[in-house]
């Protein structure tokens, strides 16, 4: 099971819009995935030379304070972070690499879910309308959306095995299916020296593209060669910096339809998490074609 | 022409009225609006009754049909007209996967593209899509006709049984077990038929017809080591 969706807004008048248009989509596909729910959101992006983390604690008494006045003493930089129930969106101009070495030595009770200039990770176990309320997204504004309802099959039910899974730079990764050979995928991405929160397939798929493109491959080239690398069943949307892409693996079991008008594109595991769109009624509908990469926006 | 609002009446409610009609039904037309992508929409009707559903619906809609004459005005999910036993089912847009599966009898009609195993396991069914479909379509196919204008994906016929294929495009590659055939004046007759009921715009010269090698269709004994 598992629904995920994703939504760009092509209309610029729309966009004030985007997550109360998001709100149902993730809702309807309740039924296919009531154990945890998560969204990731493209919206404020920051100015040349900071970076924005998506940051993540399991503990409810957790004092995010400790992060920025922490990280501007510890690397003289500037940092703000905005805590939103059990994550935080931290802003700051701190060298990436060094403040997550910080955050890994210093704050042990917090993962980074997501970073880059514009993307926000948002995840929980619960109903998707639970979870959308605890992040206070309805009235959120932005270009587009991805999200994920999950039924969990391959690993426990925990915040950290919720979609979305980073996968780099404003991009991250949700994913319908599952993966047979993620055993020794994973040992083979340690190797490399990708390190791992879970027991989760599509943690494995998500540090799978996070490798190809830290080794300088492109989007396009990752889901390539992501088709001979991965085995299992998947329909994967990956949120990019301005859209998203669409892929399904060869034998394509696992559902998809894409619709698009003027104002938007949708994708969705069942069109009923698209039919309350404006003018869904008149949009072009069709189902992806296997092992075929759909992609909207220029990063992909 | 009655009219159903699903956001209003329920898809039980629908179903239910719509199955109650029986004979009755036959000099009446039904539309149902705001479908909203539901499934199961329009299921088991068993009376020659008209229904237009306005808008997309999800899976299995117009399943299990007999004798009713049901037209979706858009897209349609996974598995519609699925096992229909007679009747007619007209899709205006596309389909999901598994367009008519195992269906007994009757004519699906699909105007636009249909995705994989359009017609898996089909026994009787007359299946015409005036787009193309996927991979794997008449997968085990045992009777009926698959008439596709466009092109057909890959393995089409895989396995089949029996059934006749119409293609009038490219086919991808063939699936186990299944060849083209020769297309003689009886098989042109039939797909002119399919087409004209069908109100589908095509020339059957323009068709080629695949349909089974029956060798897969006994065991042989001699053959165990390629089952």
């Amino acid at each position: 099971m598992c629904g995920i969706v994703g939504l760009y807004l092509k209309n610029e008048q729309l966009r004030t819009q985007l997550g109360a248009l998001f709100r149902p989509m993730l809702s309807e596909m309740k039924s296919r995935g009531p154990d945890s729910a998560g969204v990731a959101i493209y919206r404020n992006a920051t100015s040349s030379g900071q970076t924005k983390f998506s940051l993540a604690t399991d503990d409810p008494s957790y004092d995010w304070k400790q992060i920025d006045v922490g990280l501007e003493s510890a690397l003289n930089c500037d940092a703000s972070i905005n805590p939103i129930d059990t994550h935080c969106i931290l802003v700051t101009n701190g060298p990436e690499i060094d403040v997550r070495k910080w955050l890994k030595r210093n704050q042990n009770a917090v993962r980074v879910v997501g970073s880059g200039s514009s993307v926000e990770i948002f995840k929980e176990v619960g109903l998707p309308d639970q979870v959308f309320d605890r992040f206070q997204l309805d009235a959120a504004a932005g270009t587009h959306m991805i999200g994920h309802t999950r039924m969990a099959t391959e690993s426990a039910v925990t915040t950290a095995g919720s979609h979305p899974f980073a996968t780099g730079a404003d991009l991250c990764l949700v994913h319908n299916g599952s993966l047979s050979n993620h055993h020794r995928l994973r040992e083979n991405l340690r190797k490399e020296g990708l390190e791992f929160q879970t027991e989760n397939d599509t943690e494995v798929a998500a540090a799978y593209m996070t490798w190809k493109i830290r080794e300088g491959h492109s989007l396009r080239q990752t889901l390539e060669q992501a088709i001979d690398d991965l085995d299992g069943f998947y329909t994967f949307c990956v949120g990019t910096r301005d859209g998203f892409a669409v892929l399904r693996d060869p034998i394509a079991c696992k559902h998809a339809v894409l619709a698009e008008t003027e104002d938007w594109v949708a994708m969705a595991t069942e069109y009923r998490a698209i039919a309350t769109l404006p003018d869904a009624l008149h949009a072009e509908i069709w189902e992806p074609k296997p092992q075929t990469i759909y992609a909207w926006g220029d990063s992909a | 022409m009655k009219v159903l609002d699903l956001s209003v009446d329920g898809l039980r409610h629908i179903n239910k009225t719509l199955n109650a009609l029986g004979d009755d039904g036959a000099d009446q037309h039904w539309a149902i609006n705001n479908p909203m992508g539901q499934h199961a929409i329009a299921c088991g009707l068993q009376s020659p009754v008209e229904v237009d559903i306005n808008g997309h619906v999800g899976f299995y809609c117009a399943g299990m049909n007999q004798r009713a004459k049901i037209t979706v005005h858009g897209h349609v999910g996974v598995g519609v007209a699925e096992n229909m036993m007679s009747g007619h089912v007209r899709v205006k847009g596309n389909a999901s996967q598994a367009a008519g599966a195992t269906g007994h009898g009757g004519l699906l009609v699909i105007e636009g593209d249909t995705s994989s195993r359009c017609g898996i396991s089909m026994k009787g069914i007359d299946i015409v899509v005036g787009g193309s479909v996927g991979h794997m379509s008449a997968f085990m196919a045992q009777l009926g006709h698959l008439v596709v204008c466009g092109d057909a994906g890959e393995a089409l016929g895989d396995s089949i049984y029996e059934a006749d294929l119409f293609v009038r495009g490219d086919v991808e590659s063939l699936g186990a077990d299944c060849e083209e055939k020769e297309m003689a004046s009886e098989h042109i007759d039939t797909l002119q038929d399919l087409l004209t009921r069908s109100d589908i715009s095509a020339n059957p010269r323009e068709f080629r017809r695949y349909g089974s090698a029956r060798k897969l269709y006994n065991f042989d004994i001699d053959k165990t080591d390629a089952y």
